[in-house]
């Protein structure tokens, strides 16, 4: 459906705290009225479409102490409102893992980059248009899936592990994050939760209305990056219909630790084709130990794709992750033939 | 008040062009009523002694000057420099992040203005494309680059480009082709006249490293 260019966005009441400890007293005041907005990029086509009609917006960019990459004992934290741009092109990042700046490096557009934000980018909601168009759909709450009936448009849908809804995750910045082992810092009310990045995004069978496990009232202080994979071998391809603006039709993530030419460790995690950032532990189990050649990535691609269950226009995405998968085993750079 | 397109003009005079109308409604003083019009004000009760509250009426800093404004909430500043400042160089295609047309520099870095909360960017330093020249109405290399070059077919998305080469300049003042492109690559052109405004914007980088 095109957007329409409507009148701005509904009215709401704007706050702009200075701190976390304000932040989480205005988010606790004012409940699910409130919405949290980062750089606001997800944010407005949800206003802008009357969609999401916040009584409160709550706006971040004046908490200094949510900016900023800090070197952490060989890892890094990245405060939630860190720019994409500045993900992308820190010294540090780029150093130790390359795998994340070059992810963040190909989200939407330079202007998207400069101004949408780490937290922002991790806890967007689904593109899926039925429900961006405002259709009653399971996400929204209702009890159908438009995208899931024979005569749907669901060439961007899911093919793994749909649960009624088959949206899914959008991420760039998602599948680098868990490839490494990132941690995510959320504070709830008195409590900080820290939890792993796998865990942080969720599917349908757990929360159908939600990606992530942030509650209204919740705030993502920061991501945690520890040193384990700093400086491995890192791959990352996005495939999409055009070179900018667009989302992932699939992408792959991969952090290998190889001793000559054999695999000790392997991430592997896939974003694009299901609700969750879709992380391949069986193929992770299986490259561990192997020689990093052509037989163990074509392998790999193949058990990666097991049990894919494609929709109708979809089936395109099922030889395309298995050549992703492939491509990020074999990794650039280290093992070439 | 029926929800309207952006671009209505109220009354509808024939005869009077949009931009002519906007002018004159600013120049009249009368952006009250305009604004009103456009943005549909809804001030519900609000307590300014909270933590984080914000105030309506904000100083902005655009193109060197220290303008008082009374923004809305939920104004963006495309909005706010075309129908407050007049400043209508900025223009609007999509309102929704996919264009470029709207970019201006807020703390000389790219933004998409469609896309920016006004209030997000008050104490930041925004330029817009009237407040490239110098004073002395020297066009800035960019812009002479654009003239010399006659980079543009329409141009309605020129404002956009320009703004947006002029930030990335900062970043990479000697790019190659290609850079140049990825930096340009937020910013859509209708007439796909991208051959040209690249030649354009290559010789505006060496107009800038030799200015
Ligand atoms: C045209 C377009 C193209 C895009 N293309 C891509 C793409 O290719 N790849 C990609 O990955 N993304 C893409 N995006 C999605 C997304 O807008 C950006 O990636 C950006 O990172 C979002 O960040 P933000 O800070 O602007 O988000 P916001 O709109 O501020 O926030 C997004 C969501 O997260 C919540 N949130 C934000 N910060 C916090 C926090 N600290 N704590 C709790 N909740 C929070 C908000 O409440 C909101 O629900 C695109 C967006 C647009 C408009
Ligand atoms: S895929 Fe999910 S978001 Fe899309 S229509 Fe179905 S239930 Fe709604
Ligand atoms: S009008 Fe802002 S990007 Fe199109
Ligand atoms: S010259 Fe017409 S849109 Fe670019």
């Amino acid at each position: 459906m095109p957007a329409a260019i409507r009148d701005v966005m509904p009215a709401f009441e704007l706050f702009q705290p200075t701190s976390v400890a304000d932040t989480l007293g205005l988010l606790e005041r004012h409940g699910a009225d409130a919405w949290v907005m980062g750089g606001g990029l997800d944010t407005f086509d949800w206003l802008k479409d009357r969609l999401r009609k916040p009584k409160v917006v709550v706006d971040l960019s004046a908490v200094a102490e949510l900016r900023g990459i800090k070197d952490a004992g060989g890892g890094i934290e990245i405060g939630a409102m860190t720019t994409l741009t500045e993900v992308a092109t820190n010294a540090l990042v780029k150093e130790r893992f390359g795998l994340l700046a070059e992810a963040t490096g190909l989200v939407a557009s330079p202007q998207i980059r400069n101004q949408g934000t780490m937290g922002g980018n991790v806890a967007q909601d689904a593109r899926c248009w039925y429900y961006r168009a405002g259709w009653p759909c399971y996400r929204a709450g209702g009890n159908i899936c438009y995208a899931d009936t024979p005569t749907a448009v669901n060439r961007e849908h899911a093919i793994f592990d749909a649960d009624r809804c088959v949206a899914v995750n959008p991420s760039d910045t998602a599948p680098a994050l868990i490839a490494l082992d990132a941690q995510m810092v959320v504070r709830r009310g008195a409590s900080e939760l820290v939890v792993p990045a796998q865990d942080f995004f969720v599917g349908p069978g757990v929360d159908i209305t939600r990606l992530t496990l942030l509650r209204p009232g919740d705030l993502l202080t920061a991501v945690r990056i520890p040193g384990t994979w700093a400086g491995k071998q890192f791959y990352f391809e996005k495939v999409r219909d055009r070179q900018v603006w667009d989302f992932a039709l699939v992408n792959v993530a991969s952090a290998i630790n190889a001793s000559g030419n054999a695999i000790s460790e392997a991430r592997l995690v896939v974003n694009g084709v299901s609700a969750r950032p879709y992380r391949l532990e069986a193929v992770e189990a299986f490259v561990r130990g192997k020689a990093r050649d052509e037989q163990t990535a074509e392998q790999a691609g193949a058990l990666a794709v097991r049990g894919a269950l494609p929709l109708r226009h979809n089936a395109y995405k099922v030889p395309l992750m298995k050549a992703l998968v492939k491509r990020a085993i074999r990794g650039a750079g280290a093992w070439t033939s | 008040m029926p929800e309207g397109p952006i671009t209505s003009v109220p009354g509808g005079q024939p005869g009077v062009s949009r931009r002519n109308f906007i002018k004159g409604v600013i120049a009249a003083g009368a952006t009250v009523s305009a604004s009103a019009y456009l943005f549909r004000a809804n001030i519900a009760g609000q307590d300014s002694s909270l933590p984080g509250s914000v105030e309506r009426l904000i100083t902005l800093n655009v193109n060197g000057q220290e303008r008082r404004v009374d923004v809305l909430k939920h104004e963006t500043l495309a909005m706010t420099l075309r129908y407050k400042l007049g400043l209508t160089g900025t223009k609007l295609g999509c309102d929704r992040a996919e264009c470029g047309a709207c970019t201006v520099l807020v703390d000389d870095v790219p933004h998409y203005s469609c896309s920016v909360l006004t209030h997000t960017v008050r104490g930041r330093k925004i330029v817009s494309i009237e407040g490239l020249a110098a004073p002395d109405g020297t066009l800035h290399p960019v812009q002479q680059a654009v003239v010399d070059g006659q980079g543009f077919q329409c141009a309605f998305c020129m404002p956009g480009f320009v703004m947006t080469a002029v930030g990335y300049l900062k970043t990479n003042p000697n790019p190659t082709r290609a850079e140049m492109a990825h930096g340009l690559s937020g910013n859509l052109c209708r007439c796909a006249d991208y051959n040209k405004i690249l030649d354009v914007m290559m010789n505006a980088a060496e107009g800038m490293r030799r200015a």
